[in-house]
């Protein structure tokens, strides 16, 4: 559990980070809270000669909601997710999710963006973000660009930002209607054996649109569109969530391990889903 | 001396915070503020650093072993491999279990991560840097990982052996068999199976585990060249054994050699054996003449250091048809890993497993035991509990449960009407144990009342019904379990490790001014020793435990013991403790009577002070005695106040228990859910409520999790699979339900005070209680066993395979 040495950086702006990375390459990683990549280091799977931390650029950790809009900084820790009144108010389903994410000692350091770039399967933020159709702004040498949360992920570790780019920001639509995150987990501080982000809103007692995520089913987050589908024009009944939790089914390939069989993590994940249907739809 | 306040009998009692007393524990002063002292919180000027480079495969050859780059490195002052260590016969190291183990591999590595070079650097950074530098060339060799394969198998595990036929504990009957151990009588066993009205029969296993301390091992050895003396530092349990057997290994005088152990952060029989780190840190320290730290990270100390467990449990029960159990046989497949580094007494390789018959009359019975060799790390220590008790617990529990399935009687009743009687003790068992007390019935009379039996037996029925009619998702499962723990190892005729008899020692100096200190044989890990102990002595010898100072851990200064594991603390140095009090007190009685001018037998004791029969006015404290017994010349008694005791235990201590554990289940998931946990423990008198609280509350969350989940698993290729706590479950208080604890007194009829030993009495019998539990709460739908751990998925499975998931 000693890493291996490594060179530290602070910049104090982000064209500071910018340069690192442009001189360092492949050798140069950034840093938000840590949580993921220093253990990666200690055990000596993830080397990294250049270590950047991203804590000292401005900018990077505040909370912005306006006009049905969030913002949410790179920077911002799952501790601040909780905290925060007004998201809890504009998008409780964050706070839901961030009480899930491992013990609060790790989440006054654990922040979204680290979370979100890492590319970890395991991670609760992706999927979430997923159901949130939550688009990410990433910063490089070439200025500013955005990408959905849905076009994010390629596979494990995989995603669509490039070494010399920085992931800054998060902005989400404001969701409306009901909302559930539903994680089932060894224990306090574990990976999810199965969970899943459900967002839903009714008209006249039927589903009028709804979205949802599942997380460490697959090498990447699993939003499914057919799932939601399912369930839109219905009365979210036992049938309709049947034919959710099947279309949702078809797109997860969960792998054994400690957690369970293949077999296990599939039924899990219909028993998981099912409930956050049924959570989501009796808040719609 | 001190004041002159009238006090009523009750102040003075009150006063000494002696046994009986809810004290606060004085360790934990230190612990909260981060003031411990642990072994890599100790630093000496010039201090090297050790660290290992362990063997990725599970059975190879070593081909060879390139340590140049690594000596290139700056600040790499050695790297140590068995050819360095073989001209001081120190390349392989006797086993606690009469085996011997590789320090450092000789020719060839047995299990994942055994330790294959040790190199030493001036900082801890260099020294793992120096680690992935070190270029060691392997042969992978087939892997055993099944201990019945291994029986079959051609593989040779240990060519170091060959030609053997016998081991330390008897014939071997194969090439990866380490011994047979056999208990009662199978003759007489097989005879009343055959003729019994039922037999039930089940084979269960014992899934491979780990105690997994807070604190991994460690060590800080340090040779003093000019003067010849060798100081070790180190997270032992048994810091004399550990000089003895340093000074067998070395060849240096055994009073040249200084163990101490300083506080330790757990241990629960993990740091009871010795681990090549120790030795390589004091070779490293002998060849460098600076100290040496060695220090394991966590994956580690979970690969490679004591695991528990591992038992394959093979038995039958009979009984007649209105159920009176006749009979008990039991076999065990022992997978004991690499080397045998078992920690029991040398004449029991299988410990007190032969207490299986558990706190029922069963007159005849037959416990054989095979130990087997695999490509698995060494171990096979005693996880809190006494040697192999948690196994022996937790299989008998087993079997009732599965004898009330075959004869569809309730569990309680079954195991109420086959109890041991109150008027049965001492009790012999059929395994040859003289259990010394105990009161069953009242015990489990209570705790059943507690919970209201009766009612959760309706409740859960109604449940299934329920299920049945597709109205819940969710099963209710009612764990029983009552134990019996044989504790405080242990008489000397019975009882050695590596020759040396299990008693335990204390010595007490009072200080003039009336506060003393007492020294120990033993050594807490937590335990709370430096609070209970003063409170035993305080109830003695009439001076507060707050004016005592209890030390232990350091050989110089501490009276020779073997030291803490199997709860025999309390058993055996607790009794010392209060033989060398009362010899304390037997001098400060003449001296009492000397200064009231009174013949020795015209004083009495009274709480803190000796008072002339019959006239209570006329006293003297025992401060005041103490005083005088340094400042004063008594004809014909010599100075001081001072005494030693080293306590040979008669036998062992029982302490018993009922437990009920009430869960339910979530069929779709695999979750259990604890609703209720009630545990009535009896462990004689009780010396301070509120540590033996703690203590039950801890033995009972280290039961959840061997339970529910913790477990050292292995691929087919002997990869270990648990080697972080992401995989590890250690649960943390989100995971552990509320306890009620609850308690009756049966003192033990030999110990001085009646004390019998609790530290470990939750962990025995929680394990079955969790498990049962979970096991019962299918026992509607046909099942009579599944194996631990009881994790999501194989409660999941358990499920699926009862076809509940349609």
């Amino acid at each position: 559990m000693i890493p291996a040495a490594f060179d530290y950086y602070r910049p104090k702006d982000l064209a500071g980070v910018l340069a690192l990375l442009r001189e360092h390459g492949d050798d140069a990683r950034v840093m938000a809270g840590g949580h993921s990549l220093i253990p990666m280091m200690k055990l000596r799977m993830a080397e990294v000669p250049h270590l950047i931390d991203l804590q000292d650029v401005p900018g990077m950790s505040e909370i912005l909601i306006s006009d049905g809009k969030i913002r949410i900084g790179a920077l911002v820790t799952q501790y601040e997710i909780i905290a925060h009144e007004g998201l809890a108010q504009s998008a409780p389903i964050l706070r839901e999710a961030a009480m899930q994410i491992a013990d609060p000692q790790v989440r006054y350091m654990g922040t979204v963006g680290g979370n979100l770039a890492n590319g970890d399967p395991g991670n609760d933020m992706p999927g979430l973000m997923q159901c949130l159709d939550a688009q990410f702004t990433l910063v490089g040498p070439d200025g500013e660009r955005s990408v959905a949360a849905r076009e994010f992920y390629e596979a494990a570790y995989l995603t669509a930002r490039t070494d010399d780019e920085v992931l800054t920001e998060i902005t989400i639509s404001a969701p409306t209607g009901g909302y559930a995150y539903e994680k089932q987990k060894r224990k306090i501080g574990d990976y999810a054996t199965a969970a899943a982000a459900v967002q839903i809103t009714q008209s006249g007692g039927r589903c009028a649109l709804a979205s949802i995520a599942m997380t460490n089913l697959s090498d990447v987050p699993v939003w499914s569109q057919s799932a939601g589908s399912a369930l839109v024009d219905t009365e979210v009944g036992g049938d309709a969530i049947k034919a959710a939790v099947a279309y949702m089914l078809d797109e997860i390939d969960p792998t054994e391990d400690n957690r369970g069989p293949v077999a296990f993590k599939r039924h899990v994940a219909g028993a998981i889903l099912t409930r956050a249907i049924q959570r989501a739809w009796s808040r719609a | 001396m001190k004041d002159d306040v009238e006090l009523t009998r009750e102040d003075r009692v009150a006063n000494l915070k002696g046994m009986g007393c809810a004290r606060k524990r004085v360790e934990d002063a230190r612990f909260t503020q981060g003031k411990g002292n642990y072994i890599d919180d100790i630093n000496l000027p010039g201090m090297l650093h050790g660290d290992f480079v362990r063997s990725p495969y599970a059975h190879a050859k070593v081909v060879s072993i390139n340590t140049e780059a690594a000596m290139a490195l700056d600040g790499v002052i050695a790297v140590l491999t068995a050819k360095d260590l073989e001209p001081l016969s120190l390349h392989w190291m006797p086993t606690l279990a009469g085996d011997k183990q590789m320090v450092l591999a000789d020719g060839k590595v047995l299990f994942q991560g055994q330790e294959v070079a040790f190199v030493v650097a001036t900082d801890r950074y260099i020294a793992a840097d120096a680690v992935e530098l070190v270029e060691v060339e392997y042969e992978d060799l087939p892997v055993i990982t099944d201990p019945f394969e291994a029986l079959k198998s051609d593989i040779v595990l240990r060519e170091d052996l060959a030609g053997q036929t016998s081991g330390a504990h008897g014939p071997r009957k194969h090439h990866n068999h380490i011994f047979t151990w056999e208990v009662g009588d199978e003759e007489a066993t097989n005879q009343v199976m055959d003729e019994a009205e039922v037999v039930a029969e089940e084979t269960m296993y014992y899934h491979r585990t780990h105690p997994c301390p807070l604190e991994t091992c460690g060590s800080v050895a340090s040779m003093d060249k000019v003067n010849g003396k060798l100081t070790v530092y180190g997270t032992f349990q048994a810091p004399h054994v550990v000089r003895t057997v340093a000074s067998l290994l070395s060849g240096i005088e055994e009073h040249n050699i200084r163990v101490i152990s300083p506080d330790i952060g757990g241990g629960f029989g993990n740091k009871v054996g010795v681990y090549p780190g120790y030795v390589c840190s004091i070779v490293a320290s002998i060849v460098t003449g600076v100290p040496v730290k060695w220090v394991e990270d966590r994956m580690e100390n979970l690969m490679s250091t004591a695991f528990a467990r591992d038992y394959w449990m093979k038995g039958r029960i009979s009984a007649t048809k209105d159920g009176k159990i006749t009979g008990l046989h039991c076999h065990v497949t022992a997978d004991h890993g690499a080397f045998d580094a078992c920690a029991d007494p040398t004449k029991f390789p299988a410990g007190f497993m032969s207490v299986c018959t558990g706190s029922y009359d069963i007159p005849v019975a037959y416990l054989g035991v095979d130990g087997v060799y695999t490509n698995k790390a060494p171990g096979g220590v005693s996880y809190r509990c006494s040697f192999r008790v948690t196994e022996a617990v937790y299989f008998i529990e087993r079997m009732i449960e599965v004898l009330a399935i075959e004869l569809n009687m309730d569990a309680a009743e079954l195991r109420r009407i086959n109890f041991i009687g109150k008027d049965q003790f001492p009790y012999q068992s059929a395994l040859g144990w003289e259990y010394d007390s105990g009161d069953y019935h009242t015990a489990w009379d209570k705790a059943l009342k507690a919970v209201d039996y009766e009612g959760l037996r309706r409740e859960q029925a109604e449940r299934v019904t329920a299920f049945k009619q597709g109205e819940t998702r969710s099963l209710m499962g009612i764990g029983l379990a009552f134990f019996t723990e044989i504790v405080g190892a242990g008489p000397v005729k019975n009882c050695d490790i590596l020759g040396m008899g299990m008693f335990d020692s204390c010595e007490i100096r009072i200080h003039p001014t009336g506060s003393a200190i007492a020294r120990l044989g033993t050594i807490s890990q937590g335990q709370g020793h430096a609070t209970t102990f003063a409170q035993i002595l305080a109830s003695e010898i009439g001076i507060p435990a707050d004016s005592i100072t209890i030390e232990e851990g350091d050989t110089d200064t501490a009276p020779y013991g073997l030291g803490t594991y199997g709860s025999r603390s309390t058993p055996v140095a607790g009794a010392a403790t209060a033989m060398a009090g009362r010899k304390i007190r037997a001098k400060a009685q003449m001296i009492a009577a000397y200064l009231l001018e009174v013949h020795d037998d015209d004083v009495e004791f009274d709480v803190d002070r000796f008072v002339v029969k019959g006239a209570p006015e006329r006293f003297k404290t025992m401060a005041e005695v103490a005083y005088a017994a340094y400042n004063q010349a008594i004809p014909g008694i010599e100075p001081g106040l001072e005494a030693v005791s080293y306590y040979d235990p008669p036998n062992m201590t029982y302490p018993f228990g009922a437990y009920v554990c009430v869960m339910d289940i979530d069929v779709d998931t695999g979750v259990p859910t604890i609703r209720r946990f009630y545990a009535l423990d009896d462990c004689g008198t009780r010396i301070n409520p509120m540590v033996i609280e703690g203590q039950i509350h801890g033995g009972l969350t280290e039961a959840l999790a061997v339970a529910l989940g913790q477990e050292i698993a292995y691929d087919d290729m002997g990869n270990v699979k648990t080697g972080t706590l992401m995989d590890f479950f250690l649960p943390t208080a989100w995971e552990v339900p509320n306890y009620e604890t609850d308690h009756t007194v049966t003192p033990s009829p030999h110990h001085p005070i009646g004390a019998k030993g609790v530290g470990e009495s939750p962990h025995v019998g929680g394990v079955p209680c969790f498990s049962n539990a979970v096991m019962d709460a299918f026992r509607a739908f046909g099942l009579r066993h599944s194996n631990m751990p009881h994790d999501h998925w194989r409660i999941w499975q358990t499920a699926q395979d009862l076809g509940l998931h349609k």
